[in-house]
C-alpha cells in the first residue's frame, strides 16, 4: 500500500512540475523570440538606460556629498572621453580605417568651440535683443552659449574631417594610419601658432599668426599660441550638459548603425572589392562615417575646453589620440557599449589608483598588447569558438523540445 | 650663399640620419609586411644605452657604440617573438595596434627606469671642425665648417646603405629577404626558415636603430630623454613612405630629402610650422604618388 501510494505522489508531483514548466515555458520562449528580433534594439536601449542611470547616481552622489572634489571635476572629462570613443569607434571599428589623428579634431573643435563662446560673452551684452530673448524665455544664456559652441564646433570639426577625408580616404591601411597622424601633427601645430584676441566691448575677433600684432586695448587674448586656451572662465560646461552629448553622441552613432548606410559602411569594411562590385560608392560610405565621427570629436573637444579655464595644446597630442585608441579597442572594435564603458573606466582608474601613476601609462600599454595577442592567439579563437558552439547545441537542443512540446 | 650651405650641410646631416632609421623601417616593411612603430622607441633605447656606457662606465664610446647596437639587437629579437610573431596572421590593424602599444611600452619603461628628464648626450668624437670657406662681408666674418660629428654621420650613413645593399643582394640570406618579402608562402615552400628571416631583418633594423640614435642624439638634434625618438621615428616613417616603403635606395632618398626640407623649410618658411610643413610634403607625394617615389606599384589581387 505504502509502496503504491508513494507512485501515485511522484505521479501527482512529476504533473505539477509539467503544469508548471508549461505555464512558465511560453514566456520564456516569447521573451527569447523577442531578445532574437530585437537583439540590436535592446543592447542599444540598455546603453541608453545605463548612461541615464550613471548619470542620476553621480547626480545623488553629488546631492548627498558622497563625491570627492576630484571626481566631481571628472565628470565633464569622462563625458568628452565617451563621446571621442565611440566616435572614433565609429572610424575604427564600423569603418575600419584606423585614424591616430582623432585628437587633432578635438582640438579643432576646442578652438573654434571657444572661439564662440568668448565671442558670443561680449557681442551680446545684456541689453541685446539676442540676450533678452533667451532672459525671457528663462533660459541661462551661459546654455545657449554652450550649445551653440558645441554646435560651431562640430560643424568646423565636421568640414576639416571632409577636407582631410578628400585625400585620406583613398588610400589604404598603413598609409591611412600614418597620413592621419600626420593631419593630426599638422592641425596641432598650426593651431600653436595661432594668436586669438576679442574686444571686449564689440565683441569682434582678432585671428593672428603673431602675438605682438594684437593692440592691448580693449582686447583679451584668450588663445595663445603655444600656451593654449587661457582665460576661458567663468566655466559654461555642465554635468548634464555632458551627458546630453553622450545621449546625443550615441543617438546618431547607434541609429546609423543600424540604418542602411550603416550596413553599407560595414560591407565596405569586411570586403571593399565585394562592397564596390554590389554598386557601392565606398568613398562616399567611409566619408559619411569619417565625417560624422571628426564632428562628434570636434563636439567633445569644445566640451571639454569649456570645462577647464586653461587648456595646453599637449592635451591634443597624438598621445591622447592612442588613449582613445586604447579606450575603444579595449571596450571591443565595433562595440558601441563597450566603449562608453572602457572610457568611463579608464578615466576613473587613475584617479582611484593615485599612487600608482608612474605605472598608469605601462599598465595601460600592456594590457593593450596582450588584449591583442589575446584576441588573435588561434588559441582563445578555438576556445571560443567551442564555448560558442556548445553554447548552440544546448539552445538547439532546448528549442528541439520546446517545438516537440508545443 | 653661405647661410644657405650652412643649413644644406645640416639638413643632409639630419637627412642621413632619418636615411638610417627608414632603412629599418623599410626592411621591416618589406619583409614582415608590417608598420613597426616601435621603432622610434627602439632609437631612443639605443641612444640609452650607449649613454649608460659612455656616462655610468665611462668606457670609450666605440665601445658604448658596440654596446647599444648589441642590446638594441637583442631587444628589436625579443620584441619580434614576444609581440609580433603570434600575429602573424591577424589583420594588419592588430599587428599595427599592438606596435603603438609596444611604443608606449619601450617609452614608458625608459621613463622609469632612466627618469623622464633630459640628459645631455657625451660627444663621441673630439676634434675640430673643418672650415671648408670663409668670407668677410662688411666686417662680418663667415664661415662654412663641417664639424667631425657631420662626417661621421654622412660617412656612416653611406656605408651602412653599400652595406646593406651588398647583403640583400649578394648573400644567402639577403636572397632569403628578399623571397619572403616577394611570397611569405613561396618562399615557405622553397625551404626558406620564414620565421629565421623576419628575425634577421627586425635584428638588422634594430641594430641599425641603435646607430641611428647615437647619432642622432650625438649631433644634439634631440636631447635624450624617453620621447627622443618618437618623433624622429615619425619623420623617418614619412621618408621611408616618401622614397617608397619596401624600397632601399627610396629610404635613403626620401630620408635626405626629408631632412633637406625640413631644414629649409626651417630657414626659409617658418621655423614653428615645419613640422607642418614636412607632414605636408608626406601627403602631397602619397597622393600623387600614393607608392612613393622608388616604390613598386601593388597590383591588387580578388
Amino acid at each position: 500500500m505504502n509502496q503504491k501510494h508513494k507512485m501515485t505522489i511522484t505521479h501527482l508531483f512529476t504533473h505539477a512540475l509539467e503544469i508548471c514548466e508549461s505555464f512558465l515555458r511560453q514566456p520564456r520562449i516569447m521573451a527569447e523570440k523577442i531578445y532574437q528580433k530585437h537583439k540590436m534594439t535592446i543592447t542599444h536601449l540598455f546603453t541608453y538606460a545605463l548612461v541615464i542611470c550613471a548619470y542620476f547616481a553621480c547626480q545623488s552622489m553629488i546631492k548627498a556629498e558622497k563625491m570627492t572634489l576630484s571626481l566631481e571635476g571628472q565628470l565633464v572629462p569622462i563625458c568628452a572621453y565617451i563621446v571621442l570613443a565611440v566616435s572614433l569607434n565609429l572610424t575604427v571599428g564600423i569603418s575600419g580605417e584606423l585614424s591616430l589623428g582623432h585628437a587633432g579634431f578635438m582640438y579643432v573643435g576646442a578652438i573654434t568651440g571657444v572661439i564662440a563662446s568668448m565671442w558670443m560673452r561680449y557681442a551680446f551684452t545684456e541689453e541685446s535683443a539676442f540676450f533678452l530673448f533667451f532672459e525671457n524665455m528663462n533660459i541661462d544664456f551661459a546654455l545657449v552659449r554652450m550649445l551653440i559652441s558645441l554646435i560651431v564646433a562640430g560643424v568646423f570639426a565636421g568640414i576639416v574631417g571632409f577636407i582631410i577625408g578628400i585625400p585620406v580616404l583613398r588610400l589604404r591601411g598603413d598609409y591611412l594610419a600614418i597620413v592621419t597622424l600626420a593631419f593630426g601633427e599638422i592641425i596641432r601645430n598650426i593651431m600653436t601658432c595661432l594668436y586669438v584676441a576679442v574686444n571686449k566691448k564689440t565683441g569682434a575677433l582678432n585671428f593672428t599668426f603673431n602675438n605682438s600684432d594684437i593692440p592691448s586695448k580693449d582686447f583679451k587674448l584668450f588663445i595663445k599660441g603655444p600656451t593654449g586656451i587661457t582665460g576661458n572662465s567663468p566655466k559654461i560646461a555642465t554635468f548634464v550638459i555632458g551627458i546630453g552629448l553622450v545621449l546625443f553622441t550615441l543617438l546618431i552613432v547607434q541609429n546609423l548603425i543600424n540604418s542602411r548606410t550603416g550596413r553599407a559602411i560595414k560591407a565596405c569594411r569586411d570586403n571593399r572589392i565585394a562592397a564596390e562590385s554590389m554598386g557601392l560608392n565606398v568613398t562616399k560610405y567611409k566619408m559619411i562615417a569619417f565625417v560624422t565621427s571628426a564632428c562628434l570629436a570636434g563636439m567633445a573637444g569644445a566640451l571639454y575646453a569649456a570645462n577647464f579655464s586653461s587648456v595646453v595644446p599637449s592635451k591634443f597630442s597624438i598621445d591622447t589620440s592612442i588613449l582613445i585608441l586604447v579606450f575603444v579597442v579595449l571596450g571591443g572594435l565595433g562595440n558601441i557599449l563597450g566603449s562608453v564603458i572602457s572610457a568611463t573606466v579608464l578615466t576613473l582608474l587613475p584617479e582611484l589608483l593615485r599612487e600608482f601613476d608612474d605605472y598608469r601609462m605601462l599598465v595601460y600599454v600592456v594590457v593593450l598588447i596582450l588584449t591583442m595577442l589575446i584576441t588573435n592567439s588561434p588559441i582563445v579563437k578555438s576556445l571560443i569558438g567551442a564555448i560558442k558552439e556548445g553554447a548552440k547545441k544546448l539552445f538547439a537542443r532546448k528549442n528541439t523540445e520546446n517545438g516537440a512540446n508545443s | 650663399m653661405i647661410t644657405f650651405l650652412t643649413y644644406l650641410i645640416n639638413g643632409l646631416n639630419i637627412g642621413s640620419v632619418y636615411a638610417v632609421i627608414a632603412l629599418g623601417y623599410t626592411m621591416v616593411y618589406g619583409v614582415a609586411k608590417m608598420l613597426n612603430f616601435a621603432h622610434g622607441d627602439v632609437i631612443m633605447v639605443g641612444a640609452f644605452l650607449a649613454y649608460c656606457v659612455c656616462a655610468y662606465l665611462g668606457l670609450h664610446p666605440i665601445i658604448a657604440v658596440l654596446g647599444a647596437v648589441i642590446g638594441c639587437t637583442i631587444l628589436g629579437i625579443l620584441i619580434e617573438r614576444l609581440a609580433y610573431k603570434p600575429l602573424r596572421q591577424a589583420t594588419s590593424l592588430a599587428v599595427l595596434i599592438t606596435a603603438i602599444g609596444m611604443s608606449y611600452f619601450l617609452q614608458n619603461m625608459a621613463q622609469l627606469i632612466w627618469g623622464s628628464d633630459t640628459k645631455s648626450f657625451p660627444s663621441i668624437i673630439q676634434g675640430d671642425a673643418i672650415v671648408l670657406f670663409k668670407t668677410v662681408q662688411d666686417g662680418v666674418t663667415k664661415t662654412l665648417t663641417l664639424s667631425p660629428i657631420n662626417i661621421l654621420t654622412m660617412a656612416s650613413c653611406f656605408i651602412i646603405m653599400i652595406a646593406l645593399t651588398l647583403f640583400i643582394n649578394k648573400t644567402k640570406m639577403g636572397k632569403a629577404m628578399r623571397c619572403v618579402s616577394e611570397d611569405k608562402g613561396a618562399a615557405e615552400l622553397m625551404g626558406i626558415n620564414v620565421n629565421l628571416t623576419i628575425s634577421v631583418t627586425f635584428a638588422i633594423g634594430s641594430a641599425l636603430a641603435a646607430v641611428a640614435g647615437i647619432l642622432l642624439c650625438a649631433s644634439n638634434y634631440a636631447p635624450l630623454s624617453p620621447t627622443t625618438g618618437s618623433l624622429p621615428g615619425i619623420k623617418a616613417f614619412t621618408a621611408a613612405v616618401f622614397g617608397g616603403i619596401g624600397s632601399i635606395p627610396g629610404a635613403m632618398l626620401g630620408g635626405i630629402l626629408l631632412g633637406l626640407i625640413e631644414n629649409l623649410g626651417k630657414a626659409y618658411v617658418s621655423s614653428e610650422l615645419a613640422d607642418a610643413f614636412v607632414f605636408g610634403i608626406l601627403i602631397v607625394v602619397l597622393l600623387v604618388k600614393p607608392t612613393g617615389l622608388l616604390g613598386k606599384k601593388i597590383h591588387e589581387k580578388v
